[in-house]
Parts: C-alpha cells; sequence; structure tokens
C-alpha cells in the first residue's frame, strides 16, 4: 500500500464512461506525472484526487484512508492551478494565508509560515500587492506559496506551465524541481507536454482515452514504451516507425527493409527476445528513436549493435545544438538526429548509424510492444 | 493608386463625420428641450408662464416654486408638499434594491458555480419573470398582499418589487458569474472556505461593476414606478409618483405649472444623481458579461 492510492477508480458523466479502472500506487516522496493529450482524462483523475470531482467507482487512498466524499479541504492537500486562480480582490500575503485563516490557524502562526513560504519563494517585496500588479512568473510562484502554506500531504498540480512563455517556463520547470527535491512532498504533475514529464517526474503514467497506457519511470517510458501511442507521443520529435519483415535466421533475427533506392536492408535485432521468433515472415513495426539513427561519429561508442545503412537524405534541419536530418526507410520518413556539424546535404547520399540495442518492435495489429 | 485612395477615403471620412455629429447635435437639442422647458419654467413665476412666454428664459428669477411643491404644495388633505412622500420613496427603494441585489447575487452564483440538476430550465422561468407585464399580476398581487397583511404598507411595496425584480438582479449576476473563473471557487473550496464565505469573500469583493448596474437598473425602476404605488400604497403611505400625479391632477384652484414643473424635477433628481454617480461603471458592467476574456 502506497502514500496515495488510486484503485479502480472510475468517472463516469451519464453512461459516458471518461476513466477507466485507473490503479495508481504512489509511494510517499513521488512526482508522479500524469501525461496525455488532452481529453484523455489526467485532469479528471486530478480532480478526483482533489475532491472536485467525485468518483462514480473504486476508491482513492491518501495515507491509508479512504477520501471518497471527503471534502476537499478535509483531505490535506494542496493545488496548484493552470489558470493559478489567485483571488483578485486579495493581496499576495492574504492569497497565501487566506487558506490558514479558513482552517482556523492562528495569526502569528499564520504571519510565520507565509514569511517562511515567502523566503523559500524569494517573493517577500511582493507580499503586498494585488494579483493583477504581478507578472505571470511571479503569479506562478504566488500559487505555489498558496499551495506550500498548508504543508499538505499532497501537492497537486494542474498544468501550471501552461500559460507562461518558453523560456520561464523552463526556468519554472527546474525551480518545481528543487523543490521538490527540497521538501520531498508527494506531488501528482498533471501536464500534456511531455518534456515536463520526462524531466520533473520520479514516475510517468501516460494517459489516452481515459486509460493509463503505460505506468514506469522516465526511462522505461522512453525506451521501452508498452505500445504505439506511449512511443509517439513521448519524444520530440518522435519516434521512427518503420515496417519491417522479420526474418529469423539460427539464433538471430533480422528486421528486412528496403532503403530509398529499393535495395533491402537487413538489421539484426540486438539480444532478439524469443516472443520476436513467433513473427517470422511476418511484418513488424520497427521503432527507433531519433537519437538511434545518426552519422558514424555520432552514434554511441559504448553501444554493442550499430548497423549502418546508405540512404539519401531528403530534408536537414539544423537546430543549433543537433541537425535534424529527414531520410526515407521502407517507404517511411525517418528523423535522425545527428551532430550540428554533421556533414549532410539535401539529395547527398550519407551513411546513417543504427543503434539497433535501442530499437523497439511493436506488434502493429495490437499495436503493442513485443515483450 | 493606394496612396490616393487612401487619401480619398480619409477626405470622405472628415466630411462624413462632421455632417454625423452635425445630425447627433440637432438630436441632442431636440432631446434636451423638454429638460430646458422643465427647468426654465420651473423658476419663474406663474403669471409669465401664463402669459404665454413658455420657452423664454424668466424675467423675474425665483425659486418659490421649488419651495412649495417641495414643503407646502396641496396633496392630498394636508399641505405637506412632496416631502413625506419623497421619504416614503427612499424608505421603499432602498431595502427593495438592497434585497433583490443580494438575491440576485446568490441566485446568480448558484445558479453558475452550484450546477444542479435543471438548473439551466429554473434559470429560464426566472427570465420569464421580466417578460410578465406589471398589469397581469395587479390582482393576485394585491389578494398574497392582503393574505400576508401587507397590504397598503411600505414593506408590501417592498415585497412586490423584490419579487418582480430578481428576474433581471439574477440574469445579470448569472451572466457575471458564468464567465467568474470557477479554478477561484475550486481554489477556495480547497482553501477550505464554505458557500458563504465564498460568496462574501471571492465572489461579492469582484462584483463592483455588475451590482452597480443591478443597483441603477433597480433604483430607477422602483423609484419610478407608478402603477405598483398607486395600487398597493394608500394615501399617506404613498411614493414620490404617486403623489406627484396627485399634485398635478389635483382639480381644485388654479393650476400652478411652476410648481408641477419643480415637483417632477424633485421626482427625477434621485435617479438622475445614481446616473451621474455610477454611470460609468454602469456601461463598464453592462459590457462585462458580454464579452468573454
Amino acid at each position: 500500500m502506497g502514500f496515495l492510492d488510486i484503485e479502480n477508480a472510475t468517472k463516469s458523466y451519464g453512461s459516458v464512461e471518461v476513466l477507466h479502472k485507473v490503479d495508481i500506487d504512489v509511494e510517499e516522496g513521488e512526482f508522479l506525472v500524469l501525461v496525455g493529450p488532452s481529453g484523455c482524462g489526467k485532469s479528471t483523475l486530478l480532480n478526483m484526487i482533489a475532491g472536485l470531482e467525485d468518483i462514480t467507482s473504486g476508491e482513492i487512498r491518501i495515507k491509508g484512508s479512504v477520501m471518497n466524499g471527503v471534502h476537499p479541504a478535509k483531505r490535506n492537500i494542496a493545488m496548484v492551478f493552470q489558470s493559478y486562480a489567485l483571488y483578485p480582490n486579495m493581496t499576495v500575503a492574504q492569497n497565501i494565508t487566506f487558506g490558514l485563516e479558513m482552517h482556523g490557524t492562528p495569526k502569528a502562526e499564520r504571519e510565520r509560515a507565509m514569511a517562511d513560504v515567502a523566503k523559500l519563494l524569494q517573493i517577500e517585496q511582493l507580499l503586498g500587492r494585488r494579483p493583477g500588479q504581478l507578472s505571470g512568473g511571479q503569479r506562478q510562484r504566488v500559487a505555489m506559496g498558496r499551495a506550500l502554506v498548508r504543508n499538505p500531504d499532497v501537492f497537486l498540480f494542474d498544468e501550471p506551465l501552461s500559460n507562461l512563455d518558453a523560456k520561464l517556463r523552463v526556468d519554472m520547470r527546474t525551480e518545481i524541481k528543487k523543490l521538490h527535491q527540497k521538501l520531498g512532498t508527494t506531488t501528482v504533475y498533471v501536464t500534456h507536454d511531455q518534456i515536463e514529464a520526462m524531466t520533473l517526474s520520479t514516475r510517468i503514467a501516460v494517459m489516452n482515452g481515459g486509460y493509463v497506457q503505460q505506468l514506469g519511470t522516465p526511462k522505461e517510458i522512453y525506451d521501452t514504451p508498452a505500445n504505439l501511442f506511449v512511443a509517439t507521443f513521448m519524444g520530440s520529435p518522435s519516434m521512427n516507425l518503420i515496417p519491417v519483415t522479420v526474418r529469423a535466421d539460427g539464433n538471430a533475427i533480422y528486421a528486412d527493409t528496403k532503403n530509398d533506392k529499393g535495395e533491402g536492408i537487413s538489421l539484426a535485432f540486438y539480444n532478439p527476445r524469443a516472443e520476436l521468433k513467433a513473427f517470422d515472415g511476418q511484418t513488424v513495426t520497427l521503432g527507433i528513436r531519433p537519437e538511434a539513427l545518426t552519422d558514424l561519429e555520432g552514434a554511441d561508442q559504448r553501444s554493442d549493435h550499430v548497423e549502418q545503412v546508405a540512404n539519401t537524405v531528403t530534408v536537414t534541419e539544423p537546430a543549433g545544438s543537433d541537425t535534424f536530418v529527414t531520410t526515407t526507410i521502407g517507404g517511411a520518413e525517418c528523423v535522425a538526429r545527428m551532430r550540428s556539424d554533421a556533414d549532410v546535404a539535401p539529395g547527398r547520399e550519407t551513411v546513417f548509424a543504427v543503434n539497433m540495442e535501442k530499437a523497439v518492435a511493436f506488434d502493429p495489429k495490437t499495436e503493442d510492444r513485443i515483450q | 493608386m493606394a496612396q490616393a485612395s487612401q487619401d480619398t477615403a480619409i477626405r470622405t471620412g472628415r466630411v462624413a463625420r462632421t455632417l454625423i455629429y452635425l445630425v447627433l447635435l440637432l438630436f441632442v437639442l431636440f432631446y434636451m428641450l423638454p429638460l430646458y422647458v422643465m427647468l426654465v419654467n420651473s423658476v419663474k413665476p406663474l403669471a409669465e408662464i401664463t402669459g404665454g412666454g413658455m420657452m423664454a428664459l424668466p424675467e423675474v428669477w425665483t425659486i418659490e416654486p421649488w419651495l412649495k411643491a417641495w414643503s407646502t404644495a396641496q396633496i392630498g388633505v394636508e399641505p405637506t408638499g412632496l416631502r413625506p412622500y419623497f421619504w416614503n420613496s427612499i424608505s421603499m427603494v432602498v431595502p427593495a434594491v438592497a434585497i433583490s441585489t443580494i438575491l440576485g447575487a446568490l441566485n446568480g452564483y448558484v445558479l453558475t458555480k452550484w450546477r444542479f440538476r435543471g438548473d439551466t430550465i429554473l434559470f429560464g422561468l426566472m427570465l420569464f419573470a421580466c417578460f410578465i407585464p406589471f398589469q397581469i399580476v395587479l390582482i393576485p398581487m394585491a389578494a398574497v398582499l392582503g393574505f400576508l397583511g401587507l397590504a397598503g404598507s411600505t414593506a408590501g411595496l417592498v415585497l412586490v418589487h423584490v419579487v418582480y425584480g430578481i428576474g433581471f438582479t439574477t440574469l445579470y449576476f448569472r451572466n457575471y458569474y458564468a464567465v467568474f473563473p470557477t479554478e477561484l471557487i475550486r481554489a477556495a473550496q480547497i482553501d477550505g472556505a464554505g458557500f458563504f464565505r465564498i460568496f462574501w469573500r471571492i465572489l461579492l469583493p469582484s462584483s463592483g461593476p455588475i451590482a452597480v448596474v443591478s443597483i441603477i437598473w433597480q433604483f430607477t425602476n422602483i423609484w419610478n414606478d407608478f402603477l405598483f404605488g398607486a395600487s398597493f400604497a394608500s394615501g399617506d403611505g404613498a411614493p414620490m409618483t404617486v403623489a406627484l400625479n396627485n399634485l398635478v391632477q389635483s382639480s381644485t384652484g388654479v393650476k400652478e405649472y411652476n410648481v408641477h414643473f419643480a415637483g417632477a424635477i424633485l421626482a427625477a433628481l434621485p435617479t438622475l444623481l445614481v446616473y451621474i454617480v455610477a454611470g460609468r461603471y454602469f456601461v463598464r458592467g453592462l459590457m462585462a458579461g458580454s464579452v468573454k476574456g
């Protein structure tokens, strides 16, 4: 049993079920990120944890006590909203202490808690202002201050960074991570941004269509996605998916496909799993991350198994730190992440290094990864 | 080419605008004419008016008609002037406006932030109240007031105006609160504030513009109402509008037009004042509900 248990939690609006038997155990001090496209049910789940939406069936427990039907104020949680939801008629100081006031905390104690939080978030000079007089980043800090001051069991974040500009978003992301490392409060964080999910979390739940598609550490999610949805949703640019034919030859298993001139290519799977043998002669989807498809010099030197494919470059996109190179393998358009000074030009042939250690295969019928 | 056509556009724009403003100015003059007549004639001796000089400025300025209208004119049995009826109106308008605005705000809060099954139907029915003509409810209302023992009292009039006003005030506040971020309510809930605390501490302090709209609207309607006042208030309890009517319609003696004009302005002054003080917020508040963001 974890610190925050979500057990078979289901949510229906009328006859429409929007969340299907979600099962997640969160340990104390964990940073769980719920990520998925809009409408996947992640915010609904968060609101159910907060008590802002009721649970149709199943159970949510915090520290072992069942929270179904418990008022949000009595769950000892704190929430940071996407719009920050600062009370416009109150000063920053009043905003931060409002919750304590409502819970009947004595004034002296309130002041002390507020001073601590203001110092932690460096918003001391803002305490007398109103939310309307603050910038986006400052509002964000105040919203976090309001959550922190309650010293809750669980922190809930609902896309807190999506209203900030790109640079501030990255800064605040680091800030949130630092804060979590310092305080160690159990956190559930909702976002649609897969980079936020990867960078912040200790574990990620990737959601789609009201189902948890995969629950795991960022590395597990990234390297061994459970299915095609997770593979394409996580990672930018997204994973290259190439249709290949499986060919077993003794102990080795090959993925056969064609380069853009129609010549056959054989890529040997690295340490192939026995399950893959069952697909002998059939078509599967080979998944290769852009950084596992690169130029020879840029290939991972520690990888035990790098294959080489000569192919024509169709487009190059220099992005400063990397150059993204588009090419066609097996009829599928692939993006390779090369070093920024890789010697490539559109229309010219170059040798791509494929790190087969990182390659994964999916069953095109079920869309699940072949374990 | 583009330059030339732009120049013409600006020039024709200027001509058109001058014309428009001229026409508007004419309209304003026309519109202000009655007020001019009222003002001018309320500070003239009666002889000047009956002499035929309606439009002329007074030859002898006097405030006698104003004083007479306020404190000594014959209304009803006693020569009391409009003064006691003015206070009748005040003691009817203030509670009626306050109660209907507060109830409208509460209704708007519940209809937008504490949604329940059938809330839109309920709101639709409340809106319906805005379209019921006064005349239809006169007899049933009289029966209800009689049943409650409020017939002929100021309290009865307050009740009538509150009931009639709730439809409008609810409409205003509902539309205003509909675009008020629900996340704020949720944040307050998590912070531990209950139904009324959220209303008093979060919602009401942010409702300035729409409260002004509601107050102006209610104040004007209730102050200016004649039908309910004439129907449900008796004799000494009559509001200003009814008293003014009695003053002007009295069939005995000479028609003192200057006193009538002064009395009419006195009756209109409070609403005028409310508009001057809060008019700015009125327009702002009316716009607030209609445009998102």
